[in-house]
């Protein structure tokens, strides 16, 4: 510890902290432009200037570390004075707009200028002027506006780990671009829009629509991955206008993934639907609730007398709260069935007994900073979870190795020591070879029969050994299972086998599931084998794959989800649905392909006009309340539930608000990090021999995501086509094609063909959750490619 | 007794009668100040606040770029401003209503311009005759702007050497 002086206050700091942090902590505000405090320090903007004991000239109270007995003076006359002129001096060019500028009344330079400014300039030579740059749909650049302190060069290389901004030229000629003609494509680039101390970066879809001081700030929870960042909505007339990061060093930090910022423009998408409606003889009409509530009891009632509870089923969006998750439950089993899930996308549900009281990441975000190896088992983090794999780049940073087992090669934004591409997405041969490597390296560990029997055939190559010697040499390693591999038709035995070299080195395994809420969903007891709390169901009912798939269901109720879209094998499921006796969908939005499955939509909230709780992946609780209120005559989910449950005369459907609810599952919701163990068995589906690969976009998670119309517009919402690497076109003649007829059991698309080198021998890269492919089937099932035969040529 | 025979006098006299009068004979004869109104006027300064109108620049684009400055600056919260990307790029009003039955006519909204747009003119002398018409819209401004720009215009020049 270090004793300073600023402006006559004597202050204990640590050594090597400077000046300006340590002003900071003590609210002494001192001026500045560039300086950012997760940032690195550039200490160009000069603002920051103050004056320091015996030190002739001003220096940078941002870039000069503290020494002991040092006097810093921050409102004296030589620093004021240094202020103002640098103050002058970003102003020679800096633009008069400020009233059509959308950073005016929020502008850290429109703020610093009314204390510093002059009213009249000096300057009186010709300001400069620079072009602006299209750079995607997210931010509007007015490169005029910009006083050089870099901020978002340095977010661009140090966080988001893409150099996509740069500075060109120097002097009165400098500027801040991008390479030419290129798009910024970070999945964190709307936090330069945060950054940028003035208008130069700005929201692209809130462009002035709104001014800063007009705005309400409501503090909210970000539904879209399972970090649950937490964000402020500005919101005016019950619109939200933008989503800012709220500050929360566990979670998201400074930080606000793109999909978190900008997934708001789905809330006011066309097809939001706002009364409730009903199918009558094949004809929709728009009925009040009472009606529609009524109708949908009567239905409901009509088949579970006819065929027993057993023929009803329910499947809820994995980013519902856990109220909902639990009325939902509680409704079903009410009933008498046990076929509820949240797990949508998943293949394999062999293991779930397993499963501990609810899906942990292993470690907290805050613990991944101490990984020395970190191995993402099946993941594309950077579009799964934008803010882990930031955490992920944060650690690698300080010294952690990465390694990844992946179906398909993708880039990331930090360095990754050793790669295994996997061919035919053979995800449990990848993390095999690794186990086998251990198993042959050490005679301490004693694989059990079932992993012996078959590690047997497994031969290790290089990359794989090298992978196993980091985490044999590990001290704090990290195994992360992403959505690949929990989606993956072998997933249980993929995760025996991680959990096989997790206990046999020191690591600790986590899963990145999808959504929201996955925890939330098993432990309001969301899932057909568990009840509230985690405990073990007497009456197991079916996984999502078997009520949709065994025509066993006559009647379903859909929270949240759209079955084209949010379902692995979306055109089974819309046959499905279609022939059931009755679907009940509570959804937010309608689509063509609801209204043709659906009889009766109960238009409910998504989350933003809601309260609720979630439990995000490392068993926080987050509570959050509403941002907005309802929309038209949509309602919150709970709600809904509680009235049908009502008029389906289920007892213990007494609440009156939202509270009564909220302590009735309060003893549920115990999130002490749970100990995940699964033993290993050898998996009883065999691989297709051309697999599908079908990881979902980034920007096509959730049906709020798949509606925010800038979010659709940036590359990575365009929609990839059927990738495949030359030789396996060539094997299959398609090496000139560039459309190619793909199927899938019975269905048949005709799709753009790219021929793309990052996809292993064995597998055919086609996203799933997206409209061009909503009419395939089986995500992770065999798919066949054939030529084109046109007829008409 | 001085003073009783000073009251006895003037009571007798009719003193306070004819200075009373004398006051109406010397208006009878000076100049008369009541005007025919609607058909006169009385003048008014160059300052005069009255009805709002929204002005244009010389070729015709609407001056108002929605910064919402009036907005904010309004005691009475009068006026309401909506504000969008036109296609051209730059920001401009959707919607510019002013209540004029809110508005006090402090003329804030027009010293906080910075473009000079909304100002209010000379115009006193409005009505409406149907419940909600005190609202008045972005076009109805416009309008007003147009047709008084001539007068809007010397008004400002005239004032302006005291700005």
């Amino acid at each position: 510890m270090v004793e300073i002086e600023i402006n006559g206050k004597k202050i204990e700091a640590a050594q090597g902290s400077m000046i300006i942090e340590v002003a900071d902590q003590h609210d002494v505000r001192i001026p500045r432009f560039c300086y950012h405090k997760k940032l690195s320090v550039a200490a160009n903007c000069r603002m920051c200037l103050v004056e320091v004991g015996d030190v002739r000239k001003p220096l940078p109270a941002c870039a000069t570390p503290i020494t002991q007995g040092m006097k810093v003076f921050t409102r004296s006359k030589l620093a004021l004075d240094a202020q103002r002129a640098v103050m002058e001096f970003l102003l020679i060019n800096h633009p008069l707009d400020c009233p059509v500028c959308d950073q005016g009344g929020e502008c850290e330079l429109q703020d610093l200028a009314m204390g510093y400014g002059r009213d009249v300039s000096r300057f009186n030579l010709g300001k400069r002027a620079v072009s602006d740059h299209d750079v995607g749909p997210l931010i509007e650049t007015e490169m005029t506006r910009c006083i050089h302190c870099t901020r978002c060069v340095r977010f661009g290389k140090e966080i988001a780990g893409l150099h996509e901004l740069g500075v060109m030229n120097r002097g009165e000629h400098l500027e801040i671009s991008t390479l030419v003609g290129r798009a910024i494509t970070s999945e964190l680039s709307g936090n330069m829009i945060d950054v940028c101390p003035v208008g130069a970066l700005t929201s692209k879809p809130y462009r002035f629509s709104a001014r800063a001081w007009e705005l309400t700030q409501r503090p909210g929870i970000a539904a879209h991955d399972g970090v649950g960042s937490y964000i402020y909505a500005h919101t005016i007339h019950n619109e939200v206008k933008r989503i800012v990061p709220r500050e929360c060093e566990a979670l998201n930090e400074t930080w606000v993934s793109d999909r978190d910022r900008f997934s708001y423009e789905g809330l006011y998408h066309k097809d939001r639907v706002l009364t409730p409606k009903i199918k009558r003889n094949g004809h929709w009409e728009e009925v009040n609730w009472s009606d529609a509530l009524a109708f949908a009891a009567e239905r409901l009632r009509a088949v579970s007398d006819t065929q027993g509870a057993d023929a009803l089923g329910a499947l809820a969006s994995p980013n519902s709260s856990c109220e909902e998750f639990y009325l939902f439950q509680k409704l079903m089993r009410g009933l008498g069935s046990a076929h509820i899930d949240h797990r949508l996308r998943q293949h394999d549900f062999s293991d779930e007994n397993q499963f501990a009281a609810y899906p942990h990441s292993g470690v907290t975000l805050t613990e991944l900073a101490k990984a020395d190896v970190i191995l993402l088992l099946g993941s594309i983090v950077r579009k799964e979870q934008p803010i882990v794999a930031h955490r992920i780049r944060m650690a690698s940073l300080t010294g952690a190795t990465v390694l990844v087992v992946n179906p398909l090669d993708d880039t990331f934004q930090f360095n990754v020591a050793s790669k295994q591409i996997v061919p035919g997405g053979d995800l449990l041969l990848g993390i095999a070879k690794i186990a086998k490597a251990l198993v042959a390296g050490s005679e301490k560990i004693k694989p059990s029969a079932a992993i012996a029997e078959f590690l047997k055939d497994i031969t290790v190559d290089d990359t794989a050994q090298q992978q196993a010697n980091y985490l044999k040499d590990a001290k704090q390693a990290v195994i992360f299972l992403g959505a690949l591999a929990l989606n993956h038709p072998q997933a249980a035995a993929i995760r025996g086998m991680a959990d096989f070299i997790a206990q046999h080195t020191q690591t600790t395994l986590g899963l990145l599931c999808e959504g929201a809420n996955s925890a939330g969903a098993y432990l309001m007891g969301a899932v057909p084998h568990r009840l509230p709390g985690g405990q073990n169901s007497t009456k197991q009912g079916e996984s999502t794959q078997a009520m949709v798939l065994s025509e066993k269901i006559n009647a379903m109720i859909l929270l949240g989800l759209e079955a084209e879209y949010d379902l692995a094998y979306a055109h089974r499921a819309q046959k499905a649905l279609k022939n059931m006796q009755t679907v009940i969908a509570l959804t937010a939005y309608q689509t063509p392909h609801l209204l043709n499955y659906a009889e009766v939509i109960l238009p409910i909230t998504p989350s933003a006009e809601m309260a609720g709780t979630f439990v995000n992946m490392q068993g926080d609780t987050l509570a959050f309340s509403a941002l907005t209120s309802p929309q038209g005559q949509s309602r919150p989910a709970w709600k809904i539930l509680r009235v049908l449950a009502n008029l389906l005369a289920i007892e213990g459907f007494d609440y009156q608000t939202l509270e009564d609810v909220q302590q009735e599952i309060a003893p549920h919701l115990t999130t002490a990090k749970p100990t995940q163990r699964w033993s290993f068995a050898a998996p009883q589906l065999e691989l297709a021999e051309r697999l599908r690969i079908a990881p979902v976009p980034i920007y096509a998670q959730d049906p709020l995501v798949r509606r925010a119309t800038a979010l659709q517009h940036t590359p990575d919402a365009a929609f990839g086509g059927v990738r495949i690497n030359s030789a396996e076109a060539q094997a299959l003649g398609l090496a000139q094609a560039l459309e190619v007829l793909v199927r899938q059991q019975e269905c048949e698309v005709r799709l753009p063909l790219v021929i793309d080198e990052h996809i292993p021998n064995g597998a055919v890269y086609l996203a799933s959750g997206i409209p061009e492919t909503r009419d395939l089937d089986g995500a992770y099932e065999a798919i066949y490619l054939e030529q084109v035969v046109d007829n008409h040529a | 007794m001085l003073k009783h025979l000073k009251h006895w006098l003037k009571s007798f006299s009719l003193w306070e009668l004819l200075k009373g009068m004398s006051v109406t004979l010397r208006y009878f004869f000076a100049p008369k100040v009541t005007i025919q109104y609607p058909e006169q006027k009385t003048p008014k300064s160059p300052r005069f606040r009255g009805l709002h109108a929204l002005r244009r620049y010389e070729n015709g684009e609407e001056r108002c770029i929605a910064c919402k400055l009036c907005e904010a600056v309004c005691p009475a919260l009068a006026i309401t401003i909506d504000s969008e990307e036109r296609e051209d790029g730059t920001r401009r009003t959707t919607r510019y209503d002013i209540d004029l039955f809110k508005c006090v006519y402090c003329g804030l909204c027009e010293e906080a311009c910075p473009v000079d747009s909304i100002v209010l003119t000379r115009i006193d002398d409005f009505f409406m005759d149907k419940r909600g018409d005190q609202v008045i819209t972005k076009q109805e401004l416009l309008t007003l702007g147009d047709k008084y720009e001539t007068q809007i215009a010397s008004d400002r020049a005239e004032d302006a050497k005291y700005r």
